[in-house]
């Protein structure tokens, strides 16, 4: 019995349609209760901000191009480095940061739950060793189906169960959370050095176009009742005029959930691009999110660029060998077998580069464009667009118009020609930002049901407290004392413990994985379907059997449990 | 008892079909596998007890009194070194990087002595690569550059190249081209469509050599190239060319020749440059059945794949500086743990009289050349047979390998753990 009372506390938890009143919170057990027992410990808020833990709905953190990105990158791990103290180990990289370097950095933030936003199910158990290497959060796997030769034949079938079944047995298989599609059939073509230019091409060999993928997989979704809806990177990335196929993709979404989005687009910074090449290329972010305005159907995160180093890692293989042909740093491939691609390289975005000006500019719009902050959620794309730890930057941009003024006299003059950016008023409030960086994530992933993302009795005790007093501060004028606020919470408390204090980690943590287990029909069990095992058999090269992620690697595992729809 | 897809735990091809036999305390037979794995899994001759060095004596000693002493030994040195780690389950690499943490000690992998070379060319310029099933079932070009798999990886042939039939290629023995290049005829360059036999050392030149022309610059080449005729390299650079998918896969044989990370360096721009015409991708025939297990471990707790020293606090990484072959050739380290590897049988001599000087203790299931130089030997289970654990196959394909029976020896990650346990109780922390 461990109990914890917040007193003071000044919450917002959207959720739970709190917008800032000053109350105590209870702890009992790992969860927020109505009482925390007698003889509890207490911790004195003093009226500062307090918010459910904070959720990162896309981020790379761990596994096979993340540890890649580390692998090959000595000179950003000399780029941030601290030594073992307390109960905390060394800690390596800036971008790309170790494991227990990812874990503290977004502790000190407040942030206690993480999805990983790409993990390929052969390597899946790469992923999971890592994600028990980040002991302070929270953890679930994207996996990604974009290239998966079954789902491709399948949707060429036009067989919804089939492609259904793919998804329930491989989730299931390497313990995922939820379907990710990048660059759907992109990654395929790849196999061959091609790339998809239309979300109506097809497929090199396997007579499919990403349109049908992504319709066929957005059915396939619902008709597992899965948690959180399709996880989507965008045909065409980073090109300019893409803007088009963005809008084409968000024309393809039904509504088919009530209870969340039914497609979720990531880093749309990246696919809101007008123009036609490198030197005419303009934000057509307000095209983008009327279009997302108009349809309660779609979410989307941010993809903020920030300028300074980084590095930029994704599945979408054509991508990263495009961006090697503009920036000739150096340059990984790793294409997974029947399933994907991937790859990274380094990037500096530049204050003097017009493009990169433009791209800043893009991803603040969308977040000031998009109406309802439940369908904008605020995200790096961590490390490609920045590394996570600019998030509190960020929320200052979208809080001070003058802030973005004063940010707008560094950068290229020729911006302001290009992007509508500083004709915006739009100034976001503690209850928006807590939105988007909570409430929002926990509601488009779906893991209210476990509790996650908000404060209400019987929920997971995740908390941050930030040293911030909004009866005090005025964001709009005050955005540095947001910036350094919101980059070290006073108290980060995780499942009913304080894990972390003005920045220090000062316990060892005890991470869950939460996947999903989508239970199918006889007929949709493709473990025992011959014609599955004999494609599995003939064509990998791990055998079926060894290709599951074993339960040993989710010491702490949450299975989220669905049924497929009558 | 017969268990069916048996992992392979001894070279990084890391075959996982193999069918072994046992009778409960030892194995009696083994399908599928290459001879590398018979040997493996058929003359597995164990160490029975822990043993220690008195003078040129051997006494057995008990696990407890082993346990305590290798953690007295580290505990008291200035600078430990802890090495080896290619022969053992990622979860014991990963309590070893936390032991070499907690010491301030150095702790490196084998790679120091194998594609050490190919990690610093990778930092330089990244790496193109890929799955070994993307190469089974695409490529219809097949480089084996400096690499002898036919020797050092017995079925690499058949499980993912020249034997193995694929998806998109139907018929690989007859689809696939298979071109070969070393300074000698190997057995595998028996095979090869094309051999390209090159003069010791000349694996730069010849590199480059291609690259011109890849580039369009052929008439740059006038004559043969380290003994390579100008007529063959653009033979086997338009094969390249028209490949649709081709994977070059290297091994020490480039890694190790004079230019080392150069040649690698050259290989991978190689890979590059024909990216811009067509698919292309470059492996390292990574030795040891999990060494890219412990690059990746290291990568994930320190952010380096080897030769990390905790010296200072902080991980450190300078090849050339911090990897053990260098360490000890300065005499720098004053006690030495070696887990899952032979460096008395790898090493240079100056570095093997240094280890027998200080005082070196060995964690392996096996009497192996290290043992004569060791002062305290720890026996334990074997990864694979009576131990199981996440390895990594040279392809970055992470693998559980299965324990096939309950053996009569720990694992490496329980000693290594209650070794931890003792430091990390006399550091306080
Ligand atoms: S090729 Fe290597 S992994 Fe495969 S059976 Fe032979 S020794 Fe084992
Ligand atoms: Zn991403």
């Amino acid at each position: 019995m461990s109990g914890l009372l917040i007193r003071n506390a000044y919450v917002i938890d959207p959720l739970a349609g709190i917008r800032g009143e000053i109350m105590d919170i209870a702890i009992l057990d790992g969860k927020i209760a109505e009482g925390a027992g007698s003889g509890c410990e207490v911790i004195d808020a003093q009226g500062c901000l307090t918010l459910p833990g904070g959720i990162d709905s896309h981020s790379h953190v761990s596994g096979t191009k993340v540890n890649f990105g580390r692998y090959m990158s000595p000179e950003d791990m000399r780029a941030g480095r601290t030594s073992r103290r307390g109960v905390m180990h060394v800690t390596s990289g800036y971008s790309v940061p170790t494991t227990f370097g990812n874990s503290y950095r977004y502790s000190a933030m407040g942030y206690t739950t993480v999805l990983e936003g790409a993990m390929a199910p052969l390597e899946a158990r790469h992923t999971h060793e890592e994600f028990t290497a980040t002991p302070h959060q929270d953890m679930m796997a994207n996996t990604l189906f974009d290239g998966n030769w079954s789902v491709m034949e399948a949707v060429r079938d036009k067989d919804l169960r089939r492609t259904a079944a793919v998804v329930a047995w491989t989730l299931a298989a390497v313990k995922g959370f939820a379907i990710k599609l990048t660059n759907p059939g992109g990654t395929e073509a790849w196999g061959w050095g091609e790339d998809l230019h239309s979300i109506h091409q097809q497929v090199p060999n396997f007579g499919v176009t990403p349109a049908e993928i992504i319709g066929t997989m957005i059915r396939a979704n619902e008709l597992l009742d899965l948690p959180h809806s399709v996880h989507l990177h965008c045909n065409n990335l980073g090109v300019p005029g893409n803007y088009q196929t963005t809008l084409e993709t968000i024309d393809l979404a039904p509504d088919l959930n009530s209870r969340r989005q039914s497609l979720y687009l990531t880093h749309v910074q990246f696919h809101s691009y007008g123009g036609t090449t490198w030197r005419d290329i303009c934000s057509k972010s307000e095209d983008i999110a009327r279009a997302v305005n108009n349809r309660p159907q779609v979410a989307i995160d941010m993809g903020q660029i920030m300028f300074g180093r980084t590095t930029t890692m994704t599945a979408d293989g054509p991508m990263e060998w495009r961006l090697y042909m503009l920036h000739h740093n150096k340059w990984s491939n790793h294409d997974v077998e029947l399933e994907t691609g991937s790859g990274i390289i380094p990037v500096y975005y530049s204050r003097k580069s017009l493009v990169n000006c433009v791209m800043w500019a893009i991803g603040l719009e969308l977040a000031l464009l998009v109406k309802d902050p439940w369908q904008c959620m605020l995200a790096t794309d961590n490390p490609n667009g920045a590394p996570f730890v600019k998030y509190p930057e960020i929320i200052a941009l979208l809080m001070s118009r003058k802030f973005r003024d004063k940010e707008g006299e560094k950068i290229d003059p020729r911006t302001g020609h290009y992007v509508p950016l500083f004709s915006l008023d739009r100034e976001l409030d503690w209850y928006e930002i807590a939105v988007m960086t909570r409430a929002a994530q926990a509601k488009a992933l779906g893991i209210t049901r476990i509790g996650k993302g908000t404060l209400t009795p019987g929920s997971e005790a995740d908390v941050a407290i930030y040293p911030l007093d909004p009866a005090d501060l005025d964001p709009a004028i005050d955005f540095e004392q947001v910036m350094a606020g919101f980059a070290r919470t006073r108290y980060t408390i995780k499942r009913g413990r304080v894990v972390a204090r003005d920045g220090e980690v000062i316990v060892e943590g005890a991470n869950s994985t939460v996947w999903t287990r989508a239970n199918v029909p006889p007929d949709m069990d493709l473990s025992a379907d011959r014609e599955f095992v004999k494609k599995f058999e003939q064509y990998y090269t791990v055998r079926m059997r060894n290709y599951p992620v074993q339960d040993v690697y989710l010491p702490r595992g949450v299975r989220i449990d669905t049924e497929v729809s009558p | 008892m017969r268990v069916e897809d048996v992992v392979c735990t001894f070279c990084g091809c890391l075959c996982d079909d193999l069918v072994i036999e046992t009778d409960g305390k030892k194995i009696v037979g083994v399908e599928n596998g290459c001879t590398l794995a018979n040997e493996k899994f058929m003359g597995d001759h164990r160490l029975k007890s822990p043993i220690r060095r008195e003078g040129d004596r051997w006494s057995e000693v008990s696990l407890n009194d082993a346990i305590r002493e290798a953690a007295e030994i580290l505990l008291d040195a200035d600078r430990p070194l802890l090495y080896g780690w290619s022969g053992t389950h990622g979860e014991a690499q990963s309590v070893g990087v936390h032991l070499a943490e907690i010491l301030g000690g150095v702790i490196d992998n084998t790679s120091t002595v194998c594609h050490g070379p190919s990690i610093m060319a990778i930092q330089e310029v990244g790496h193109p690569g890929c799955t070994l099933g993307q190469v089974k079932n695409r490529a219809d070009v097949v480089l084996y550059w400096g690499a002898n798999p036919i020797e050092a990886h017995p079925r690499h042939l058949s499980r993912y190249t020249t034997y193995a039939d694929g998806f998109f290629v139907k018929n690989s023995f007859r689809e696939r081209k298979l071109v070969v290049v070393d300074v000698r005829e190997t057995e595998s360059a028996a095979l090869a469509d094309e051999f390209v036999r090159i003069e010791p050392g000349g694996d730069y030149a010849v590199l480059s050599a291609l690259r011109a022309i890849v580039r369009g610059r052929g008439e740059v080449i006038t004559g043969p190239v380290a003994g390579v005729s100008r007529e063959q390299l653009v033979r086997v650079a338009d094969l390249c060319m028209k490949a649709k998918f081709g994977a070059i896969f290297f091994g020490l044989g480039l890694t190790m020749s004079p230019g080392k990370n150069k040649n690698i360096r050259n290989a991978i721009e190689l890979t590059e440059e024909l990216n811009r015409h067509t698919k292309f991708t470059i492996s390292p025939m990574r030795g040891h059945w999990n060494v890219y297990g412990s690059n990746e471990v290291f990568c994930w707790i320190t952010g380096y794949p080897y030769a990390v020293d905790f010296a200072r606090g902080i991980a450190f990484y300078n090849p050339g500086e911090t990897t053990s072959v260098d360490i000890l050739r300065r005499e720098e380290c004053d006690a030495c743990l070696v887990v899952a590897s032979d460096p008395g049988a790898h090493f240079p001599r100056a570095c093997a009289e240094h280890l027998a000087r200080i005082p070196t203790i060995q964690i392996d299931p096996h009497v192996n050349a290290t043992t004569h130089l060791c002062r305290l030997q720890i026996p334990v289970a074997v990864t694979g047979i009576d131990a199981e654990g996440t390895a990594y196959r040279m392809d970055g394909v992470p693998i559980r390998t299965r324990k096939l029976f309950d053996g009569d020896h720990p694992s490496d990650t329980e000693i290594l753990e209650r070794i931890y346990a003792i430091v990390k109780e006399a550091k306080g922390a």
